[in-house]
């Protein structure tokens, strides 16, 4: 039956695909629609089917049919229901359902045949997404992992024409196969040193083998290189750097693909083989590092951007590396456990953004926002629950999942890594709030050459080239309100229409009240989540209630009582911390706007470092794309292949020519020099033999 | 019968077209039917053959065999095994759906182009049927000859060039390759006192390694022209460039594939020794390709050109596997090579129809074609995506089976050759972006007409076909592996300085299991 889970959406591709250009958007929506929440019901019974065994038979599989058999390598398209694919297909399908509906409603002025093209990939990208976390071997996730990323680009190029669209899409292609390339090449080790790439199976080999401490053997390697491909799809240094540019696509895409679900399948794939990495401490150092250096480095460019989404799409990057810090940690059912709650809420701020500019007719720039408060209520209240929520503040599904993370590093002893992890939450605090207070609070500014300005202002000429276009491209999206200004008429502000508002509203209620089934032992909860998850993490042979390797999970009950006061206190710190955030944030950007201008000013340095994302595009181009486009043309091409080797072979061929011509001047056809010759080579001939 | 029927069926439809007067073009819709036609009914004999193919036997089946000239001990010699089948029915596959896509551009000379065509065809699946190597040479030169006029007489402003450098490459090659075969049944005399071409006879011939060498030699660098391997692969783009669409289709579906089914069926069995000694130096040569034919074709202007070094990149990987000669690399190669043969002879074939509305190949002429051509655009994408190896289409099975196999070998080269998969996407999605995506650039654009329902049923088999060799690879996994088991077994059983040469690499090689992968 878990079959049916991707094959629901992959249905509705192929009727969109195939019909849907002459479909009604009635029907196209529709039946997206539909395949979608058939897809999350069976996901729902299945999970439940799921539950009823006992926790340490909890797999449910299903073996399609044997994809690849060549000599003593076979490979079976096997899925494989366990309690982590459980929580992913949830998200992907319910998150997924609420996302196709707010959509119809969103996309609702294109064109019939467009409407439907946008659908048929959105449910395309649900099915691979299906296959990626339901595979259940690496070759089935791969499948699923490319597929993805190949729905992230035709979406991200939705508005083909714009050629900021175009590249955008290209970019994160080409960037995510940079890293696809590190995770062959793993699962190519992997598979030739203990020969399997089945999950459970190779689980089970790995418990068995010592964890390589100290050593960087075969299994560091290859779990390294499939860290790799995570930085690609999840957004990481170095490879983090097409997802900012991804917000070219349309805003629900972004929520769904860029926020919810596929950058969230790194951190998936770690978690899938928890004993895997386990085993490789040196690797999840490394994970955990560059989850935290991401998580600073993306707060910090999320601290002075100016585009809605983009403030998000560094938040995201963030985010995401929190979720590293969790996985290097070994505290996997954290990782999870935040990937949960940050579906709900990012995916809400994403929809919420959507919604704002939605109502503003393509605006994105926050400079050109505030005091949307008035007329966009739903959005404005739903957005705030999920700036609430990502900031920490207790009692919302931030607050649990972050603040596991941060108690784990911590007791980890990696008070490095939880520094960066706390600082981190302060920045996420702070600009999430610079975003709700500059976009719905304060006054109405309607465009860059009125009204009060983000600091920083004097700069905008160096910052239009890179924190995206704030004008939407004419006749590619919107076309029927191009017509007339709307915007110049705040009454004509719409909030969210019903089926957008209804996935708001649903996705607030999911921000508020997902972390009650992580409730930490400290707080009287039995982390139910945690329990839930634990099988996942651990080789397949051994009893649900044996430690994680080289996890930190499943500590006895006096350790836990031990630990309640300091996790007590860490989760403390950390709401005080979010609280300060929020607080900084009103100041500056709700009280005394003239002192961000002042620092930006005072800064101005540190601030354009910022507002351009630390130049790594910049570097990456100098450093990399061109040398590498500059070197095959004029070097590889013109010299080498045309010079060089075309250059030899006519070299050789006008050689031959010109000696032919040569010899043909012998061949004068006057009789008398043939037998002038003749007559000398009789006379060498002879004289050769009578001297010899 | 039916393997002699296979090739002489194309010929029968060449020679009846021969008497067919058409000198005023009237008969140009018949003529093209017809030779339409006959290239269906061949498809349908080979898929015959297929039907009656045993996967289970390694044997050559289908044998024909008669005496041609006994003095010199050859032999009209025909039979397939599972490397071969699957071949045959590529090129009987491609050879309909290229002629389909000329009736659009060939408007001159329609009878020529069609017997042309059609002899082009039987010389090709003589070259993979053939197992007398006197036969096969004969077949082997018989395909330049139509080839050399379809680039001659149809192609565009530099034919002449183009087809002359095509001639002359691969000529030079048939010349040492002709030698060689001549110096083994000198050397089959020479052990039994008989002349003899047989392959398999002489597969049995015990040659002295350093004999080997000169033969090995001999043949490698024919096919190695004919692949084409890194660095003699300046004739490929010349005459792809040049070719008319139909050609270009043969060219990169077919006629490379020679190349490399030659290093299978002759280099590496007849001399094992010499190939187990040349074989990393070949894997070198290959990895380069690999990465050089990607970064070359990511700068070419002209998208013909790049499709056209695309190959040389891909071919790489082929030769890389045929190096490996474990079961995964030969089946990926095999694989690979019929992969590439739908999805690059569909890339000429889009390539081809955008080139023929506009008159140009440039890729700077084009742009923001999606909103204009949408079919046009669906299939361009499909077989850009099936070049480039996304899991579920044809490219990926072949590339990770070859990366497979050339990971147990040495890993070291996979670590190169995977850049050609990220290059891949590079120069594919870069043509694509630039010719189909932004706003149209160009006036002349906004009235290009989409598929015709004539070009749709050239495109549509291809496209699924990508579909169908990604979904269930093991249809043409299957048929091949017993032949593909025997001629590994057979390579590496006499392989003695091979074992040598793997102590040396020792140090890279890991510590693999010996159970099966599963």
């Amino acid at each position: 039956m878990i079959a049916l889970i991707p094959l629901f959406p992959l249905l509705g591709f192929v009727i969109n695909a195939s019909l849907g250009r002459r479909l009604p958007k009635a029907i196209s929506g529709g039946v997206a629609m539909a395949v979608m929440v058939a897809s999350f019901a069976v996901s729902v019974m299945s999970v439940w089917d799921l539950a009823a065994l006992p926790a340490a038979e909890r797999t449910i599989e299903q073996t399609v049919y044997t994809w690849i058999a060549s000599g003593d390598f076979i490979l079976d398209l096997t899925l494989r229901l366990d309690p982590l694919a459980a929580v992913m297909i949830l998200v992907v399908t319910g998150v997924g359902a609420l996302i196709h509906i707010y959509s119809t409603a969103y996309m609702h002025d294109e064109v019939d045949s467009e409407f439907a093209r946008y659908f048929s990939y959105l449910n395309l990208f649900a099915a691979f997404m299906l296959v990626l976390v339901l595979g259940a071997n690496f070759l089935v996730l791969f499948v699923g992992w490319e597929g993805v990323g190949l729905c992230s680009y035709l979406l991200i190029g939705f508005w083909f024409r714009k050629k900021a669209a175009a590249d955008a899409g290209k970019k994160a292609f080409v960037v995510n196969r940079i890293g696809d390339y590190a995770f062959v090449l793993g699962m190519l080790l992997l598979l030739v040193r203990f020969g399997t790439l089945d999950f459970q199976r190779l689980a089970s080999i790995v418990a068995a083998i010592p964890p390589e401490n100290g050593v960087f053997g075969a299994l560091s390697i290859a779990t390294l290189l499939l860290f790799i491909g995570a930085t690609g799809k999840s957004a990481q240094i170095p490879l983090y750097t097409w997802l900012p540019d991804a917000m070219e696509g349309p805003t629900p895409v972004s929520a769904l693909i860029h926020a919810a679900t596929m950058v969230t399948a790194g951190v998936y794939m770690i978690g899938r083989n928890a004993v895997l990495f386990g085993h490789a401490p040196e690797t999840m150092l490394i994970v955990a590092i560059v989850g935290a250096l991401t998580a600073l480095m993306a707060g910090t460019i999320g601290l002075v951007q100016n585009d809605i989404k983009r403030v998000l799409a560094y938040s995201t990057v963030s985010q995401l590396g929190l979720m590293f810090v969790a996985m290097g940690m070994g505290a996997f059912g954290a990782g999870i456990f935040h990937l949960y709650t940050h579906a709900f809420f990012k995916a809400l701020l994403f929809l919420g953004s959507g919604a704002v500019i939605h109502a503003l007719h393509g605006e994105q720039d926050i400079r050109n926002m505030g005091g949307l408060k008035r007329y966009l209520p739903v959005t404005y209240w739903t957005f705030l629950i999920g700036s609430l929520a990502i900031a920490g503040v207790p009692g919302l599904a931030g607050f649990f999942s972050k603040d596991e993370i941060l108690y784990e590093t911590f007791r980890a002893g990696h008070w490095i890594l939880w520094t960066m992890a706390a600082i981190t939450s302060f920045l996420t605090a702070t600009y999430m709030f610079r975003l709700v207070f500059l976009t719905f609070h304060g006054e109405r500014r309607r465009d860059p050459g009125s009204g009060i300005r983000d600091p920083g202002s004097d700069l905008m000429p160096q910052m239009s080239r890179h924190s995206g276009s704030p004008i939407p491209d004419p006749g590619s999206r919107v076309p029927s309100h191009d017509v007339h200004d709307h915007a110049a008429h705040d009454s004509h502000l719409h909030d969210a229409p019903p089926a957008m508002a209804l996935a708001l509203i649903v996705l607030a209620v999911g921000s508020a009240v997902a972390g009650y089934v992580g409730v930490p032992h400290a707080l009287g909860g039995h982390n139910a989540l945690a329990e839930w998850l634990a099988p996942s993490f651990q080789p397949p042979t051994t009893v649900a209630s044996a430690p994680v390797a080289g996890g930190l999970q499943a500590s006895g009950e006096e350790a836990l009582a031990e630990n309640a006061g300091l996790e007590l206190t860490l989760m403390t710190v950390s709401s005080a911390i979010a609280i300060v955030g929020i607080a900084v944030a009103a100041f500056v950007w709700l009280r005394r706007r003239e002192l961000a201008d002042a620092l930006a000013a005072r800064f101005a340095g540190a601030y354009r470092l910022l507002l351009n994302k630390y130049y790594v595009d910049e570097l990456y181009d100098a450093t990399v794309v061109e040398p590498i486009r500059l070197g095959s043309q004029e070097g590889l091409w013109r010299g080498i292949d045309v010079g060089v080797i075309d250059g030899a072979v006519n070299g050789t061929a006008a050689l031959v020519g010109a000696g032919s011509g040569a010899l043909r001047r012998l061949q004068t056809g006057s009789v008398r020099a043939y037998a002038g010759s003749m007559f000398i080579g009789v006379v060498v001939i002879l004289g050769y033999y009578l001297w010899r | 019968m039916l393997l002699t029927l296979s090739w002489l069926l194309p010929v029968a439809g060449a020679l009846l077209l021969l008497f067919i007067g058409n000198a005023d073009g009237r008969r140009d819709g018949p003529i093209r039917w017809f030779s339409l036609v006959v290239t269906v009914a061949t498809f349908v004999v080979t898929l015959v053959v297929w039907a009656g193919f045993d996967a289970g036997s390694s044997e050559f089946q289908f044998v024909e065999r008669y005496p041609w000239i006994p003095a010199f001990g050859i032999d009209y010699y025909l039979g397939v095994d599972g490397i071969s089948l699957l071949l045959v029915v590529l090129t009987s596959f491609l050879s309909p759906i290229a002629l389909l896509s000329s009736w659009g551009s060939i408007e001159r000379k329609v009878k020529e182009f069609s017997i042309f065509m059609l002899a082009l065809e039987a010389a090709m699946i003589g070259v993979f049927l053939s197992l007398d190597l006197f036969l096969f040479y004969v077949f082997w030169d018989a395909m330049l000859v139509p080839m050399y006029f379809l680039i001659g007489i149809w192609g565009y402003d530099q034919r002449i060039y183009a087809a002359i450098k095509f001639m002359l490459y691969t000529m030079t090659g048939s010349v040492l390759m002709l030698v060689a075969i001549l110096g083994l049944a000198y050397l089959h005399s020479a052990a039994t006192g008989t002349y003899s071409f047989d392959l398999l006879k002489l597969y049995a011939l015990d040659i002295a390694p350093q004999t080997q060498m000169w033969f090995f030699l001999a043949f490698t660098v024919a096919f190695a022209i004919k692949v084409p391997l890194f660095p003699f692969h300046t004739w490929l783009q010349d005459a792809h460039v040049q070719a008319p669409t139909a050609g270009s289709v043969i060219l990169a579906g077919v006629l490379l594939k020679m190349g490399t089914y030659g290093l299978l069926r002759f280099s590496f069995p007849l001399f094992p020794e010499a190939a187990g000694y040349f074989a990393p130096a070949l894997a070198v040569l290959a990895v380069i390709g690999i990465v050089y034919g990607a970064l070359v074709a990511m700068v070419q202007p002209d998208m013909k050109k790049l499709v056209a070094y695309s190959s040389v990149s891909h071919l790489g990987f082929v030769v890389l596997g045929i190096c490996a000669m474990n079961i995964q690399g030969v089946e990926g190669a095999v694989y690979q090579m019929l992969a590439h043969g739908v999805s690059t002879g569909g890339l000429f074939l889009v390539v081809g129809m955008l080139s023929e509305r506009r008159h140009t190949r440039l890729i700077s002429e084009f742009g923001g074609l999606k909103a204009v051509v949408p079919r046009l655009t669906t299939a361009f994408m499909i077989i850009t995506l099936a070049s480039i190896g996304l899991p579920g289409l044809n490219g990926f099975i072949g590339e990770f089976l070859i990366m497979l196999g050339a990971f147990r070998w040495d890993p070291r080269f996979v670590v190169v050759a995977g850049l050609g998969v990220i290059l891949s996407a590079v120069y594919m999605l870069w043509m694509f972006q630039r010719v189909y995506y932004g706003p149209v650039t160009h006036e002349e654009n906004v009235t290009l007409r989409d598929l015709l329902p004539r070009e749709l049923a050239a495109v549509v088999p291809l496209c699924a076909m990508a579909f169908v060799m990604g979904i269930f690879p093991t249809l043409f996994l299957r048929p091949m592996e017993a032949s593909v088991n025997a001629l590994v077994q057979r390579v590496q059983e006499t392989q003695t300085l091979r074992a040598a040469n793997e102590m040396q690499n020792a140090r890279f090689k890991m510590q693999t299991v010996q159970r099966p992968m599963r």
